[in-house]
Formats: C-alpha cells, sequence, structure tokens
C-alpha cells in the first residue's frame, strides 16, 4: 500500500497556480504546481522563506483559493477552478488532519478534550468522543497525561496531544506545520517515527513542510520549492 | 463540550475579577434606579403621611411643598363648614438645622393640631404627642430615641416617639411637634427684633397662621367637587390628594428625577461601552485559538457561541454580584434607595441586551480571523 502509484492519490494537485495582486503589485506565489501524495507516505515540502511553502500548505488544507488548477483530496475534487463544496469548514473536518509548529492546542482544554474536540465537532456523543481520544492518546503513549493542560505538557508530550487530536476523526491527510521545529532532535526524531507509524497504520499521507535537516531522512519523499515552482522531485 | 464553560473554568480567578469590576458597575446603576424610586417616595411619603383628601392653601400657589403658602389659622373653620368635609386640621412646614449633642441636624418640621389630620399616620416608637407644648415624635432615621432632649428655637423640645420612613423629599428626617409650638417656630419674631417692631409701632404681628389646611371628606362627595367649593374663595387655593402627589412627582422631585433618569442612563452607556471592549480584548486574547478551531474545522456558530455565551455568563453574574451588593448596602446610603424587583429585572434585561449587542464587536473580529494564521510561527 505504501507509496503506490497503482492506487490513487489521496493528494493530487494539476495545473495549481497562486498570484496575489495585479498588474505591477502581481506576486506569482506558486506557477503551475503538480504534485501527488500517497498513502502511507511521509513526504517533506521544502524550500526557503518566501518560496510558497506555506501557501501550498493552505491550498492543499483548503484554507486559500487557488487562482487556478484542480485538486483532489481523498478521491473527492474538491477544487476545479472553484471550491466544488461551499463548507470547506466540513471538508478540512472530515478529511483534513493539521499538526501545527507550536502544537496549538486549546489553553483551556486538557488533552483527552483537545482530542475529542474534534469528534464533538464532528457530531460524536460525548461517551464516543472521549473514548476514541484516550484510545489515540494511549496509542500515542500520553494517555497517562490525559487529564494535563496543554501547559503542564513538555513539548513533546504536547506535540503528540497534537497528533492525536490531527488522527481522532481518521482522516486519510496529516498537513503538518514545521512539526520539530520547537522540538529537540531526540524528541523531533520520535515525533517523526510517530508519524511515519500514523503513516503505515492508519493508512494516511503525511505531508510535512520543514526546514528541519535532522528530520529529512524520515521522509519517503521530498518536494522543494524554488520561487514557487516545484523542482527536484526526488524520491 | 462547551467551550465558553471551559475556557472561564481554566481562566476563573481572572474571569471572577472582571464580573467583580462589571458588578460595581451594575451595582451604581441599579443604585441609581433605587435612590430614584426611594426620591419620589420620600416626597411622597410626606403628602401621603395625614391621610387626607385635599389640601387647602394660599390662592395663586401650588403649596405647601412647591412653593410658599400662608393662610389665616381660621381657615380650617371656614372649610370644616363646607359639605361633605369629616374632618381638618391646620399644618405648617419648615426645613430647620439644630443641634443635637454637638452635632447639627438637618428636620424638616411639621406642625399639626393634636387629634386633628395633618400628624402622623402612624408612631412606630413611643406615643404621639398628647402635651401641647415641647413634645415632638420624630423619624427614626434622625437618629433621636424617646427621651431625648432637643432645642428646636428657643424652647427644649422632648422626644416622645419615632415614626419611620418619614423624610422630605430633600431625605431630611420629619419631626412632628404642635401647631402652636411650630407657629411660634416659624412666625415668632426673636426678642430683640419683636422690640424693635413694637418700636417702629407696627407690633409683633400676628402668629396664628399656617401654610396649609387639610381636610378628609365623605365618601359621598368627590375631592374635587370639595376642591372646587374651595376655590370659590378668592383667597384660597384647593388641591386634591392626587394633584398634590402629581405637583410633588412633577415639579419638586422633576429635576431631581431628570438628573438621575440623564446619569443612570449615561452608566448603562458607560456599562455597554465597557462589555464591549472587554468581550473584544477576551477574543482579542483568543485570536490563535479562534484561528485553530476554524482550521480544524468548527463552524462560525461554535466560535460565536463561545464569545457570546462568555458575554453573557459576564452580564448574568456580574449583575448578580452587583444586585446582591446593592441589596446588601442599600441601608447605608445617606438617602433612601429603594430596590423594586421589576426594576431589577429591567436592568437585568437590559444588561443581558448589552451583552448580546456588545459581544458582536468580538463575534465581527472572530468572524474576521483567517483560519491561515494558526499555521506558522
Amino acid at each position: 500500500m505504501i507509496n503506490s502509484p497503482k492506487t490513487p492519490p489521496l493528494v493530487h494537485l494539476k495545473g495549481i497556480s497562486k498570484h496575489f495582486g495585479e498588474g505591477d503589485t502581481r506576486v506569482d506565489a506558486l506557477k503551475t504546481v503538480n504534485m501527488e501524495v500517497y498513502a502511507g507516505q511521509v513526504v517533506g515540502l521544502l524550500g526557503p522563506s518566501g518560496s510558497g511553502k506555506t501557501t501550498l500548505l493552505n491550498l492543499i488544507g483548503c484554507i486559500l483559493e487557488p487562482s487556478e488548477g484542480w485538486i483532489s483530496l481523498d478521491g473527492e475534487v474538491v477544487y476545479d477552478n472553484r471550491w466544488m463544496r461551499s463548507n470547506l469548514r466540513q471538508l478540512r473536518l472530515e478529511k483534513i488532519g493539521f499538526i501545527f509548529q507550536f502544537h496549538n492546542l486549546l489553553p483551556f482544554l486538557n488533552s483527552i478534550d483537545n482530542v475529542a474536540l474534534i469528534l464533538n465537532l464532528a457530531g460524536y456523543s460525548a461517551a464516543k468522543a472521549h473514548h476514541r481520544a484516550l484510545e489515540l492518546l494511549e496509542y500515542l503513549e500520553v494517555g497517562n497525561r490525559k487529564h494535563a493542560y496543554p501547559a503542564q505538557l513538555s513539548g513533546g508530550e504536547a506535540q503528540r496531544v497534537a497528533i492525536a487530536r490531527a488522527l481522532a476523526n481518521r482522516p486519510r491527510i496529516i498537513l503538518a506545520d514545521e512539526p520539530t521545529a520547537a522540538l529537540d532532535s531526540e524528541r523531533a526524531g520520535i515525533v517523526m517515527d510517530l508519524l511515519r507509524k500514523v503513516a503505515s497504520e492508519q493508512n494516511a499521507a503525511i505531508l510535512a513542510v520543514t526546514h528541519d535537516e535532522k528530520i529529512y531522512d524520515h521522509f519517503d519523499h521530498m518536494f522543494h520549492l524554488r520561487d514557487g515552482n516545484l523542482e527536484n522531485n526526488n524520491l | 463540550m462547551n467551550l465558553a464553560y471551559r475556557d472561564i473554568r481554566h481562566h476563573w480567578g481572572r474571569f471572577l475579577l472582571t464580573c467583580f469590576g462589571l458588578s460595581l458597575l451594575l451595582g451604581v446603576v441599579l443604585s441609581m434606579i433605587g435612590i430614584y424610586r426611594g426620591l419620589v417616595e420620600d416626597a411622597l411619603t410626606l403628602v401621603r403621611a395625614p391621610g387626607v383628601d385635599v389640601w387647602v392653601v394660599e390662592a395663586g400657589t401650588r403649596g405647601p411643598f412647591a412653593e410658599a403658602s400662608r393662610i389665616p389659622g381660621d381657615t380650617r373653620e371656614a372649610i370644616a363648614r363646607l359639605d361633605g368635609v369629616l374632618a381638618t386640621g391646620s399644618v405648617t412646614y419648615q426645613a430647620l438645622e439644630a443641634y443635637f449633642k454637638g452635632q447639627k441636624k438637618r428636620l424638616y418640621i411639621v406642625g399639626h393640631e393634636l387629634n386633628r389630620p395633618g400628624g402622623p399616620r402612624e408612631i412606630w416608637h413611643g406615643r404621639p404627642l398628647a402635651r401641647s407644648h415641647y413634645e415632638m415624635v420624630a423619624d427614626q432615621s434622625s437618629g433621636l430615641k424617646p427621651g431625648d432632649q432637643m432645642m428646636l428655637g428657643r424652647h427644649m423640645f422632648t422626644v416622645v416617639g419615632l415614626t419611620k420612613g418619614q423624610v422630605s423629599s430633600s431625605g431630611d428626617p420629619v419631626v412632628y411637634i404642635s401647631l402652636k409650638d411650630s407657629q411660634k417656630l416659624q412666625f415668632e419674631l426673636a426678642p430683640p427684633a419683636a422690640r424693635r417692631e413694637i418700636a417702629r409701632g407696627s407690633g409683633t404681628g400676628a402668629i396664628d397662621t399656617v401654610n396649609a389646611v387639610v381636610s378628609r371628606i365623605s365618601d359621598n362627595i368627590t375631592a374635587e367637587r370639595v376642591a372646587q367649593s374651595v376655590r370659590r374663595w378668592k383667597h384660597l387655593a384647593a388641591e386634591t390628594q392626587a394633584g398634590q402627589e402629581i405637583i410633588l412627582t412633577r415639579s419638586v422631585v422633576e429635576r431631581a428625577r431628570k438628573q438621575i433618569g440623564l446619569f443612570t442612563s449615561l452608566l448603562l452607556i458607560v456599562s455597554s461601552v465597557i462589555i464591549a471592549l472587554i468581550i473584544y480584548t477576551m477574543t482579542m486574547d483568543k485570536l490563535r485559538e479562534i484561528a485553530t478551531l476554524k482550521l480544524i474545522g468548527a463552524s462560525d456558530r461554535t466560535i460565536i457561541g463561545l464569545i457570546v455565551q462568555q458575554a453573557l455568563a459576564m452580564g448574568i453574574i456580574g449583575f448578580s454580584f452587583g444586585a446582591f451588593l446593592i441589596y446588601n448596602i442599600k441601608d447605608y446610603f445617606p438617602r433612601r434607595v429603594i430596590l423594586q424587583p421589576e426594576d431589577g429585572l429591567a436592568l437585568a434585561g437590559a444588561v443581558i441586551l448589552v451583552c448580546i449587542l456588545a459581544s458582536g464587536l468580538g463575534v465581527r473580529l472572530a468572524l474576521k480571523v483567517d483560519p491561515a494564521a494558526a499555521l506558522g510561527g
């Protein structure tokens, strides 16, 4: 299943462009980007600052509208020169899990509630949501910290809880924005190993934006962005 | 999962402190309404005390409270003979400053005829006046007790009884004395002035003058009909009890009423602005969390709920604290504060409305938050 071109890609971009402004002020952030990420893959998105990494992540995350192109997520065409769904938040809730640079856990919820929140938003009952949240925390080996608030967690623990939250609604696409930037080498390695485990066991595609060279070894594939062009597609 | 409740629970100290600050403000609003009610009630207490139907005063005046009025003391006998009049009494009213145990007291002196209308309706403690000289019944708010003695004018008076809640429209405690004593107090000249008047040949002048004559009438006749009969005498004017109450509330305390009303409105506006600013600031503090919520798929309804529910909780807790506080300290105010349930409910409703409207600013800010703000450092 891993990295198999025989199955349709979970993330499929064709001819995606994005520009900001018009005329003299026009900036082409992305120029005709094509991308395919398959189930089970952990993929890195690299590039210098201003190369368009965050813009691309925002487009795949249905946060930003492309100027033109075609996007399919988990087998559903979501953009074909226009959004195919009106409720993009529901789309994100169903299909995409997000992992942030600084975990972005809600400070007023404890670990289990941070994970259960996604399930509540998806319409799960409180009991089911808590059961699933606990299951995920234990899977990521932070079950013993279920009642701890984010401020009481170490960086590594907080990031594990954030990964549990990203997985809560069983999305098949996980977008990670600098997931190891706030961690030391050892914890960064642990987090990447966890993402690898998630990708293979949950049959998910993980796309991580990073500058962190020490985790390059953990990627199946790396996309390099330079001046809005996707290049150096090394596998 | 109620996010508003969770957020409040996590920052309960800060939230309660904010609510406490708001409660002081809302307490002031509530106390202003209570002071207004007290002002009207105080004004009406004095006019309702004699329990009469018709007030007879000097022609061309709206006395004895709104304007000065002087009529001859024998007017009572003329009024008593009118058809339908059951009982009449002469009364005088005057504000006075006197000293008791070295402390200055402002009092509102009511002179009345013993066993005739015009005196206190009820004695709370002690007994009513029994002698025609040098006894007084004071309101308990004066701080006097039965047996206390006090100089009024040139004579020493003894407190024989107490009333409760009897104050003038300016909040001064009412003191009842006999009509003769009050006439001396009000109209009798000091000895040097009297000697000077005698030397001038004008005499000391009659002191059998009163400020008003009050009368109770039979059920078979209307107060307005008796008042019309009185108005036929050119030197007198008459007002029914209802008319006198209107004069007091619409004339004597009108300016104070408007002042308090305006001040209350300003306080409500200030409260609204403060609530709006607090909610805006609370929303500003949560922009990253709101962006994260939007990014992970929370609906606008969830985010609006978070803000509006917190605003309502703040308003309700703030109002409850404020009402509790004012209810418990209202008796320590220098003026009477009357808290009526309907006023409390109206203010609670206004606070809820203000909270909903004020949270609009925070909601607007939250809805403009870009979910992409959750990404990046």
